[in-house]
């Protein structure tokens, strides 16, 4: 247990040191997300609209 | 010109792209778990800094992938002025935004470092201040893109904001050599080989692999998500007018 918080206590920088890897951590994740579920929307439309131009094709 | 040529036909890049995309997710967590392993427990403390210079395994990395994404903008926005290459537009306008957050990052853990070991967050000198230029260049390119009705005519005019902007490269890239700054010169890229030593050379760089294989991975899947918008933009014309 000492070990894990020596290890958090980052010499007396945690507070500078953690707060930089989790803004990356956080930041890149949810860019990541977005562009994830842009595509899967984008996709969704498109299927959509594809399957309505069907539809009216054979109406 | 034969593989820009061969990618400029969007449902080729399209299958590419998809074929690419796990990929480079897969090599992005590997690296990263890796690299993280290595800043961590591996390398030792600074024999000045302590254990605050953790900070640099993402400081570094961050720092060189906004440089690096801006000058892949400014390839891919001249691809799209010069040669009218419809993949290239997209891929400068879907870097935009993952370079932005790689200078956002920067400028944070620059600032969370500073803070002890220079005593500040922030100070107006030309390395600092140069990176939170090319931070507004990103936001105004972003801004600049996306005014426009016709992409067309946002791809020309915002290709050409991120030309002009290149002039910014080097600027930061040598303001620590032509101006006295409290940030610490290059001590990796530069002539004569990395000063610094294996253990710390290490996580530093697979770190930087992988913040490059999640740029091509985010970059793969927007540019997907802009043609796939494109051909709905299409489809709807066509849906009006037909």
């Amino acid at each position: 247990m000492d070990g894990l918080s020596e290890f958090l206590n980052m010499g007396g920088y945690a507070p500078f040191v953690w707060p930089s890897f989790g803004a990356t951590v956080a930041i890149m994740a949810v860019l990541l997300v977005v562009s994830l579920r842009t595509l899967k929307r984008n996709q969704a439309a498109l299927d959509a609209l594809k399957d309505r131009e069907n539809g009216a094709d054979e109406a | 010109m034969k593989r820009i040529d061969y990618l400029a036909n969007p449902t080729r890049f399209m299958r590419l792209a998809a074929v690419l995309t796990p990929w480079m997710g897969w090599a992005t967590v590997l690296l990263a778990a890796v690299g993280l392993y290595l800043a961590f427990f591996v390398a030792p403390p600074d024999y000045q800094q302590g254990e605050s210079v953790r900070i640099m395994y993402v400081h570094v990395p961050t720092s060189w992938m906004a440089l690096f994404c801006y000058v892949s903008m400014a390839v891919a926005a001249a691809t799209g002025l010069i040669w009218k290459h419809p993949v290239a537009d997209l891929v400068a306008k879907c870097t935009a935004p993952v370079g932005a957050a790689f200078c956002f990052l920067a400028l944070l853990t620059g600032s969370l470092w500073g803070k002890p070991m220079w005593g500040t967050y922030w100070v107006w000198d030309a390395r600092l201040t140069s990176m939170l230029i090319l931070l507004f260049l990103y936001l105004g390119y972003i801004a600049l893109v996306n005014a426009f009705d016709d992409p067309a005519r946002g791809a020309k005019a915002s290709s050409i904001l991120v030309l002009v902007g290149v002039v910014n490269v080097p600027i930061i890239k040598f303001s620590v050599d032509w101006w006295n700054t409290l940030h610490q010169p290059a001590s990796v890229i530069k002539m004569g080989g990395p000063s610094i030593h294996p253990t710390m050379l290490w996580p530093l760089l697979l770190m930087a692999l992988a913040f490059t294989t999640y740029y091509v991975w985010v970059l793969m899947v927007r540019v997907r998500g802009e043609i796939i918008a494109n051909k709905i933009r299409v489809l709807r014309l066509k849906q009006v007018h037909g």
